[in-house]
């Protein structure tokens, strides 16, 4: 990932000393330009693929629109209609110019613009991701550092089995557990949707959770919460465990190191050391993985967000599927890639202000 | 504020009450009903769009807006906002009479300008409705009083029954030139049992009783449909005590939950019927193997073992429902018949006849079970069939480029009920949407397109489901059960359409 970075020139700079405030700067600068580039060129290269190969694929609007007894004439006048009966390539032309300036197309199934629906989506399913995140990070974190806490015990064997079953069950699987557990047994959460129909909603964006929040409307965030939580659980369960693993061991290599050992002759506990010494370092390569696992998590809750019939931009996208709504599968798919290439550009510029190592390249 | 484990508890304890106030239960009297939808509703407009084509949210539709003609819950017409229609005696026009005293849920009057707009809108091909073919047939719509009066350019036979089944809605003239197709979306009106309060895309949709519904206010002031797509999240909403109401759920878990459960169920036989198209390709072009076929599937079993016993056999297109029905038609299961029929076009168990047949999997229940237990049955008597899978959308395609395998599963819809849009439209051979091209049969089905002697019309469609049943040119599987689910305060009336119509629902 870091390719760019030249170890000769790496070292030259350690040799010349601490790096100053404005070369850091250049460096993110040029990172940022550079990712900005290959950004651009995988946005269009992703529309490409999408497009023309949803329209290559079996399947399309017209034929699932028309019941039976249409006829020809009636094939070509709905087709004429959804733009569908020009040349593949002029449609692609129609569509590139018509994004560059904020057109998106319309929705065949829904008759909204595709952009609107999709903008509409995007924070309830970014809410989503990140409260899964968070979750993952909690129940990883915590798992990494009892692990560590109580390596080569009956403690860390626990934990290791329990890693090793989350990672085996895919997330909907644990959806359905879930479901069972906390919407059925014991109805503590809500199966379905993203807020309690009957509530009235003041907010002015779409960003319920951290709105309600923010507008201390604390019964309308535990409502939220109590719809949200089974979904990102289920989300977080697998990457909770690829954390935990990751995070115990970077932990337990950095527990080798001098600088741990001389903090333990000089008497501090255990608990403090895993905390206080060694976390900052051993958590590196995790930021890294979460990072890069978020965007896979975003990935994830098109799953989810079915089985939970959670409004955000996956289960808008199954139906988009089903339906062959062309421009809004073109759209979602856009957004996501924008997604994906956004969060590795923060991630990677993260990483560069973290890692002393790019800090001073 | 210091945060300890004990005061993290307290707050996890707090968050799991707070967010748990408003869960119903089957303890609670039902103040607002709620039902657990299987699609969600993608568009509001009930006559253009794709929307507009999909069987399984008319219910909604049918919630909110009035069809022309009311369809009851055995399928039969009744007078709805048109109280009287028909034809004049040369078959050149039709008449209709339109409800006087009904209102639109802005309160603005129904008139008979609605309907004749209504009816004007979907003929026009730039609106873009997706059975412009049919509503086409009629032309200069003109209101006479509260009459509306169109001419016949084609005769359909069927027209009255579209006038209560796909895109057959009537919407408000005055206000949808005033908001335009966007704001229609937004906020939609009709004349029909509930108005929408609340809509949110993929979640749910808030109704509320129309207290000047024609037909009397609704038994439920507020009923809730929440769009759940997933079977088990269906489930699992209805047990918890989440939603009243739901429908099409696993046939093992509707016993589970009405035989030993809490739940009332409901599992009538809708319109949907199972069906396995022969393209009249490859092996399929030889009688004897098509008969074979047909005859060496056991039906009943299929659905008393892979269905818990949920479906009606049946041997032509037509359900026990429907106009054209005859029971005298047979295509009985019988092995030795199939064995026999399949050696004298030189086939058997030791030299098998092959093909491709096409199924979807989990569109609907146990549909690709289904085709694995019946190339099963096949090859007990010499079949050898090769399963392949494929999606819905890939179904449809095929089909209207006549490019289907010599077998292919498919489920097929006809909630009115004539014979027309069953069998008409699935063998007719110039429709795109059939795959069976003889000429024969092209021969007798012609001219009952525009039979205007109903009972001759009738007729001769039962002749043609004979013609077919013995020359075995489609084989039909069964009629669908639908399973409906419901809490013990609520009684749900079953309507044959398969539409799960909340004003049908009363208190227990």
């Amino acid at each position: 990932m870091y390719e760019y970075l030249d170890q000769d020139e790496d070292r030259q700079v350690h040799a010349d000393g601490p790096p100053s405030a404005e070369a850091t700067g250049r460096a993110v600068i040029r990172l940022l330009a550079t990712r900005l580039l290959t950004t651009l060129v995988t946005l269009a290269g992703v529309a490409v693929i999408v497009f023309f190969v949803i329209r290559v694929v079996p399947g399309n609007p017209i034929a699932m629109m028309l019941p039976p007894g249409a006829t020809d004439e009636d094939i070509a006048r709905l087709s004429a209609l959804y733009g569908l009966d020009k040349p593949m390539v002029t449609q692609f032309g129609i569509w590139v110019a018509g994004v560059l300036q904020g057109d998106f197309g319309t929705s065949i199934t829904t008759r909204q613009p595709v952009l609107d629906l999709v903008l509409g989506r995007l924070p309830a399913t970014l809410e989503l991701a990140i409260m899964a995140l968070v979750l993952a990070v909690i129940l990883g974190g915590t798992a990494a550092l009892i692990g560590t806490r109580f390596r080569g015990g009956r403690r860390e064997g626990a934990i290791d089995v329990a890693n090793g079953m989350a990672l085996s069950v895919p997330d909907f699987l644990w959806g359905l557990v879930l479901i069972l557990l906390f919407g059925v047994l014991w109805p503590i959460f809500h199966i379905s949707g993203r807020v309690t129909p009957s509530l009235d909603l003041p907010f002015t964006t779409d960003f319920y959770l951290f709105e309600s929040l923010l507008r201390l409307r604390f019964d309308l965030w535990a409502d939220i919460v109590a719809h949200m939580f089974m979904p990102a659980l289920a989300l977080a369960i697998p990457l909770a465990a690829i954390i935990g693993q990751l995070l115990k061991q970077s932990l337990k290599e950095t527990m080798n190191l001098d600088y741990v050992t001389l903090a333990r002759t000089k008497g501090y506990g255990e608990t403090r050391v895993i905390l206080r010494e060694a976390l900052r370092n051993a958590a590196l390569p995790t930021l890294t993985l979460v990072g890069v696992q978020f965007t896979f998590l975003i990935g994830g809750t098109v799953i989810i967000e079915r089985l939970f019939s959670y409004e955000g931009l996956g289960n808008m996208a199954i139906d988009a599927v089903i339906n062959r709504d062309l421009p809004l599968i073109q759209g979602i798919v856009l957004l996501f890639a924008l997604i994906f290439t956004g969060v590795n550009l923060i991630v990677d510029l993260l990483y560069a202000v973290l890692n002393p190592r790019l800090r001073h390249a | 504020m210091n945060l300890n484990r004990r005061s993290l508890l307290k707050l996890s304890a707090a968050t799991m009450a707070a967010g748990t106030i408003g869960l119903p239960t089957f303890a609670q009297a039902i103040d607002e009903l709620v039902i657990a939808y299987n699609v969600n509703l993608p568009s509001w407009d009930p006559t253009v769009g794709p929307s507009a084509v999909n069987p399984t949210i008319q219910g909604i539709y049918q919630s909110v807006f009035d069809q022309y003609i009311l369809q009851q819950p055995d399928l039969s017409p009744a007078p709805g906002l048109l109280t009287e229609w028909g034809w004049n005696e040369d078959r050149t026009q039709v008449w209709m009479t339109v409800r006087e005293g009904v209102t639109w849920h802005d309160g603005s009057p129904f008139t008979a300008e609605d309907v004749a707009w209504s009816l004007a809108r979907v003929a026009n091909p730039e609106t873009g409705s997706p059975i412009q073919f049919v509503w086409g047939t009629l032309a200069n719509h003109r209101v006479e009083g509260n009459r509306v009066i169109a001419d016949v350019a084609q005769f359909d036979p069927t027209i009255f029954k579209w006038m209560y089944f796909l895109t057959g809605y009537v919407l408000p003239k005055a206000y949808y030139e005033k908001v335009g197709p966007e704001g229609f979306e937004a906020a939609p009106i009709g004349t029909g049992p509930y108005m929408v309060e609340k809509f949110e895309r993929n979640a749910f949709v808030r109704l509320k009783a129309n207290a000047n519904y024609w037909g009397g206010k609704p038994d439920f002031d507020t009923v809730t449909i929440k769009f759940v797509t997933d079977a088990a999240a269906r489930v699992a909403e209805v047990e918890s005590g989440n939603a009243h109401v739901t429908l099409e759920v696993p046939y093992e878990e509707y016993d589970r939950l009405t035989q030993n459960g809490p739940l009332a169920g409901l599992a009538q036989p809708i319109s949907d019927i199972g069906m396995i198209f022969l393209n009249d390709i490859e092996v399929m072009t030889d009688p004897n193997v098509r008969k074979a076929a047909a005859h060496a599937i056991d039906k009943q079993a299929i659905i008393d073992r892979l269905l818990s016993g949920y479906g009606v056999k049946i041997d032509t297109l037509q359900t026990p429902q429907y106009a054209a029905f005859d029971a005298s038609i047979t295509v009985p299961y019988d092995e030795a018949k199939a064995i026999e029929l399949l050696a004298a076009s030189g086939y058997g168990p030791d030299n098998p006849v092959k093909f491709k047949i096409q199924t979807t999997r989990g569109f609907k229940p146990k549909d690709y079970e289904m085709v694995q237990a019946i190339v099963g049955l096949w090859r007990k008597v010499g079949i050898e069939a090769e399963i392949e899978v494929y999606e819905i959308a890939k179904h449809f395609e095929l089909r209207g480029a006549d490019q289907l395998a010599p077998a292919a599963f498919y489920n097929w819809g006809n909630s009115v009920g004539d014979p027309t849009t069953s069998t008409g439209f699935a063998m007719f051979g110039p429709s795109p949407h059939s795959v069976w091209d003889g000429e024969d049969l092209i021969g007798m089905i012609g001219p009952l397109w525009g039979e205007t002697d109903e009972a001759k019309r009738i007729e001769g469609w039962k002749a043609v489901d004979k013609y077919i049943a013995e020359n075995a040119l489609v084989i039909p599987l069964l009629q669908y059960v639908q399973p409906i689910l419901a809490a013990p305060g609520v009684t749900v009336i079953s309507h044959a359409s398969g539409a799960l119509l909340p004003h049908l629902m009363k208190r227990a």
